[in-house]
């Protein structure tokens, strides 16, 4: 079951830590909000890290979704 | 505004049969939604049955809203449906109520009609509660409307969940617009077959178009999917002066050329990326200047974000100002790059498809105005009468 990290953007106040440690899938916009560089699915190889986001995120704005129910 | 009926019966027309009822069965009303091919009219024209269906197998008691916000400037549909035939839209709300089992039934109109609606609603069971839509253009966004139906400003929300599953204080919540509910009633009153005898086969019935524009007789007009522009036009007394474009599907809508034998159907008006949406059709005339008429919607849909996502809130502006450069005549050959980069950027980017809408809009404003670009980047405007921003 693929996984697919779910932002919500009502929550998320920007300049925060998912693109720290998200590199690899979360650029930051111009205005310092996340931008996804190829969609939202995450790579099994990027399965801690983004945990790690979704923990660390201070909005709690980050949820990690099994791609079926998103 | 004027209006009229096409044939009979018609959702516009003044027949008051008496409240109709699925008695035995209540649940019928998801058969027929599903053979009549019954879609939303609110404007993303989902197939009906389906969130009937979903709203149905919850294992709670749902709530049903009839949603009637209509926050869409250009479109006066709900408003001529709510204010000439509110019987059906109660009927389709009662009888969607009982097909799904629901606790709590609402209706969400903007406060000028709410008493007329609230007297009449009061002489109905189940009871159904009118609640007031604030004058927003996204106010009728579905989870907008879960949140003012709890009592909160009428906001969107994240969608971690479909409202069908949890929407009003996490019960499966039906949002249908009420339009699509005046249809659920005809539908039960005079079945499948009569729905289908209009239409197109895979987008069959009729719908409330808002002409308006450059047209003799601007109003609501009642029309098969798939007739063809010109017809629609011709429903609002025809063309008042030469059209160089119309505006098909409101302000999250696209434009395209004003061609007559256009069909107004989602096969119809894909390859202009447009959609017949909740059925508003804005004729521009030739003397007009598209970019201008385009950057100023661009201008409303900017400050009409919620406030809440900060691409939406920070991207929204930034593209509005940058198609007011291209409008005023600005000659800057980066600006259309500008444009494309600022699309990307915002669209997908928001709790609600606001951005995505603006989107839509602003890319065919970009297509079917391309040749305007060009001119207006080397300093010139094609409109006779083009005025300033
Ligand atoms: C910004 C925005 C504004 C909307 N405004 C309305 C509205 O005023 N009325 C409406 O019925 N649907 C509106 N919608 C669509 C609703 O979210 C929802 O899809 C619709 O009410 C469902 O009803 P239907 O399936 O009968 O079309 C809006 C959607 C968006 C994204
Ligand atoms: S850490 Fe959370 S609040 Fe900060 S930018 Fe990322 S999602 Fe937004
Ligand atoms: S996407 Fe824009 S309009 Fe929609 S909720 Fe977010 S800020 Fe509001």
């Amino acid at each position: 079951m693929s996984e697919r990290l779910h932002i919500d953007w009502t929550a998320c106040r920007g300049r925060g830590l998912c693109t720290e440690l998200l590199p690899e899938m979360l650029d930051l916009d111009e205005w310092g909000y996340p931008l996804p560089r190829q969609g939202l699915s995450v790579p099994r190889a990027l399965s801690n890290p983004a945990r790690q986001a979704v923990g660390l995120c201070p909005r709690q704005a980050l949820r990690l979704q099994t791609e079926a129910a998103s | 505004m004027t209006m009229t009926a096409v044939g009979t019966p018609g959702l516009l027309t003044e027949h008051d049969d008496g409240p109709v009822r699925l008695s035995h069965d209540p649940r019928r009303l998801l058969i027929l939604a599903d053979e009549a091919g019954l879609t939303g009219r609110g404007g993303a024209g989902f197939p009906t049955y389906r969130k009937l269906a979903a709203v149905a197998a919850g294992v709670e008691r749902p709530v049903v809203i009839g949603n009637g916000a209509e926050g869409e400037p250009a479109s006066g549909k709900d408003r001529a449906l709510l204010t000439r035939a509110p019987h059906l839209v109660l009927d389709g709300l009662v009888l969607a109520a009982e097909a799904v089992g629901a606790e709590k039934v609402y209706l969400y109109v903007p406060a000028d009609i709410a008493p007329a609606l609230r007297e009449r609603a009061a002489t109905r069971a189940p009871r159904v509660t009118v609640v007031e839509a604030p004058d927003t253009f996204i106010s009728g966004e579905e989870s907008a409307v879960i949140s003012r139906i709890e009592g909160r400003a009428a906001l969107p929300r994240d969608k971690r969940r479909l409202v069908v599953e949890s929407g009003v204080r996490g019960a499966p919540t039906l949002v249908q617009n009420v339009e699509t509910l005046a249809h659920l009633a005809l539908l039960a009153r005079y079945g499948p077959s009569w729905f289908r005898s209009r239409g197109t086969p895979q987008e069959p019935g009729t719908f409330l178009a808002t002409l308006s524009g450059a047209v003799r007789a601007p109003g609501v007009y009642e029309a098969p999917y798939g007739v063809p522009l010109g017809e629609l036009v011709n429903l609002a007394g025809g063309p008042s002066a030469d059209l160089q474009a119309v505006l098909v599907g409101g302000y999250h809508g696209a434009w395209l050329p004003a061609r007559a034998e256009v069909p107004v159907s989602r096969a119809g008006l894909r390859q202009y990326g447009a959609s017949p949406g909740a059925g508003v059709v804005v004729a521009l005339p030739a003397s007009a200047c598209g970019l201008v008429e385009s950057a100023r919607i661009a201008g409303y849909l900017a400050r009409q974000t919620a406030g809440q996502c900060g691409p939406c809130v920070n991207g929204l502006p930034r593209l509005a100002d940058t198609l007011i450069q291209l409008a005023r005549r600005d000659r800057d050959t980066r600006l259309p790059g500008e444009v494309e980069r600022l699309l990307r950027l915002v669209a997908g980017r928001g709790a609600c498809h606001h951005p995505d809408g603006t989107v839509r809009f602003v890319r065919s404003s970009m297509a079917t105005f391309a040749p305007e670009v060009r001119m207006h980047l080397a300093g010139y405007c094609t409109a006779e009468g083009a005025s300033d921003v």
